[in-house]
């Protein structure tokens, strides 16, 4: 039986993991390996980065399903507040090395450019969840809060989109993020959800 | 019944006669120096940059032999303190080259299985003296020159890349354009198996990638044909062995890895235009005044950038070359015609 520290241990280790790609991408524009534009180089990894951290949180509840394994349940609040983290960090990652600080330009590019409309709608979606990621935020909200949280897949379709509208040539990466994305969803159907336990049962049983 | 309404920039009937190629022609041969103060012109006096830290090439004997025989800084930016060469490393790590993939870094990553020796182009259409040349018959016959050019990408980024090249002026003359000639047509290269880019069930492109211009555009001075840049042969990611450099167009009409150059009477579809004809047009001159749909195209960021500092410059109209090609948009309403 796992004990308590264990699960700090596992926590703490999927904190690291997930702060790593901060720090390599960090690593990487300080020693100028992050090519000729270490500004835009880090917006697309962050964006993406936030990407992952989305479908990884949205992962864990058809992960504990199949596995019933406590881990899991253990990171969803940790991994939705690095999904938050990440999608901020893209954000003042485009305010400060793209748009270097230039407010009248952003007001302008608000307006006329709905890609980044729909990415800061997913970003306010994100910070709210953020918000109520709490047990008194929980108590309060009581039934409504689970309802709240349910925001998550309109924000991945949101983030989805953002992504889209900014692909110029191929699609290939984004088709594969969409289909990780379409499954993850999928198992949220009810006949699908019904029969993960079971798999694990016949997994169990062999 | 069709009524059809000539726009101020459309071509008339009597355009068909190669007036253009006449009045490029006498505009070539005024040489150089027909270019405006926007440049400072240099004699054959001048050395060659120095270009030691660039990564030695792998040049055929003939092609060497062109380089070293090079009329060095040809052309050069006015200000070179504000237009400082873009890193070589820079210029050949991070470019758009969508055969070998969409991410700025693929195409350095993935161009080292082109096979570029041997090459020949097939030049065809409304010619007298077309048919299929070897890449050293085409350009042999003209002195190489060090074109120092701002090359502005639709994507709002910007460097200054020195280009060894030919005018394409002179390629074309020697096709013998018929009176029909109005536009020229260019195609890359089609090799799914040395261009990973081709395999790609999801490209939007449909290959091969064709660019075009008008003939005068063409036949214009500044119009050039690069086998080399920072003093060497074109790193493959570059679009060797052969590229279009049109400095005051937006980066994706240099066409890279030109296989075929046809004399056409038609406007051709560029491949940007067929992907997405509201984003990107024909013309696709620098213009800072027409947005990108997506995008602000007002300013640009001039690579390499750091951190904070973006180095965000203002874009100039036909991206600076606006006192030498200009004229050749009079009456052109570059709103509608992008």
């Amino acid at each position: 039986m796992a004990t308590r520290n264990t699960w700090r241990t596992w926590r703490a280790g999927v904190f690291l993991a997930a702060l790593t790609p901060l720090v390599v991408w960090g690593w990487q524009v300080a020693n100028n390996a992050a090519g000729p534009e270490p500004g835009r180089y880090l917006l697309l990894n962050i964006g993406t980065g936030a990407l992952w951290m989305l479908l990884l949180t949205l992962s864990l509840t058809p992960l504990t399903r199949l596995t019933r394994w406590k881990g899991f349940t253990l990171i969803r609040r940790q991994l939705g507040l690095w999904t938050l983290a990440y999608a901020t960090l893209h954000m003042l990652s485009y305010a400060l090395f793209i748009l270097g600080l230039d407010w009248a330009m952003l007001g302008s590019e608000l307006v006329k450019r709905p890609y980044i409309i729909v990415g800061m709608l997913a970003l306010i979606g994100l910070a709210a969840l953020g918000a109520t990621s709490n047990r008194w935020s929980m108590r309060r909200l009581g039934k409504r809060w689970k309802t709240l949280h349910r925001l998550a897949y309109p924000i991945l379709g949101l983030i989805l989109l953002h992504f889209l509208w900014v692909v110029r040539a191929d699609l290939g990466e984004w088709v594969m993020y969409a289909a990780i994305a379409a499954l993850v969803m999928a198992t949220r159907l009810p006949p699908v959800a019904r029969t993960l336990p079971r798999i694990r049962y016949r997994l169990a049983g062999t | 019944m069709l009524i059809k309404i000539a726009r101020p920039g459309d071509l008339h009937e009597s355009d068909v006669t190669p007036e253009s190629i006449y009045l490029s022609r006498r505009r070539f041969m005024g040489g150089m120096a027909g270019l405006g103060a926007g440049l400072a012109l240099a004699g054959q006096a001048h050395a060659s940059a120095d270009y030691s830290d660039v990564p030695a090439g792998d040049a055929p004997g003939w092609l060497q032999e062109k380089i070293d025989a090079t009329r060095w800084q040809a052309v050069t930016p006015s200000d070179p303190e504000k237009d400082k060469l873009a890193p070589f490393d820079d210029a050949s790590g991070y470019n758009n080259f969508y055969e070998f993939g969409s991410g700025k870094s693929d195409p350095a990553r993935h161009a080292g299985s082109l096979e570029t020796q041997p090459w020949s182009v097939v030049v065809d259409g409304e010619v007298n003296n077309g048919g299929r040349i070897g890449l050293e018959d085409l350009a042999r016959p003209s002195q190489f020159e060090e074109r120092i050019y701002r090359l502005r990408c639709v994507e709002a980024w910007s460097m200054v890349i020195p280009w060894l090249g030919i005018p394409l002026a002179e390629v074309i003359k020697r096709a013998e354009p018929t009176s029909k000639a109005r536009y020229v047509r260019f195609e890359t290269l089609v090799d799914p198996e040395q261009m990973p880019g081709q395999r790609s069930s999801f490209s939007l492109i449909d290959w091969p990638y064709v660019e075009g211009l008008r003939l005068d555009e063409a036949m214009h001075p500044l119009t050039l044909l690069a086998l080399g840049m920072y003093g060497r042969e074109l790193p493959n990611q570059n679009g060797a062995p052969l590229r279009l450099v049109v400095p005051w167009k937006y980066g994706f009409k240099s066409i890279k890895s030109i296989v075929r150059i046809s004399l056409v009477a038609e406007q051709p579809v560029n491949s940007w235009q067929q992907i997405a004809p509201d984003e990107y047009g024909f013309y696709a001159n620098v213009n800072p005044q027409v947005d990108h749909p997506r995008w602000s195209q007002a300013t640009e960021r001039r690579l390499p950038n750091s951190l904070f500092s973006p180095n965000t410059i203002d874009t100039q109209m036909f991206n600076g070359y606006a006192d030498d090609v200009a004229e050749l948009y009079a009456g052109l309403d570059l709103r509608v015609n992008y």
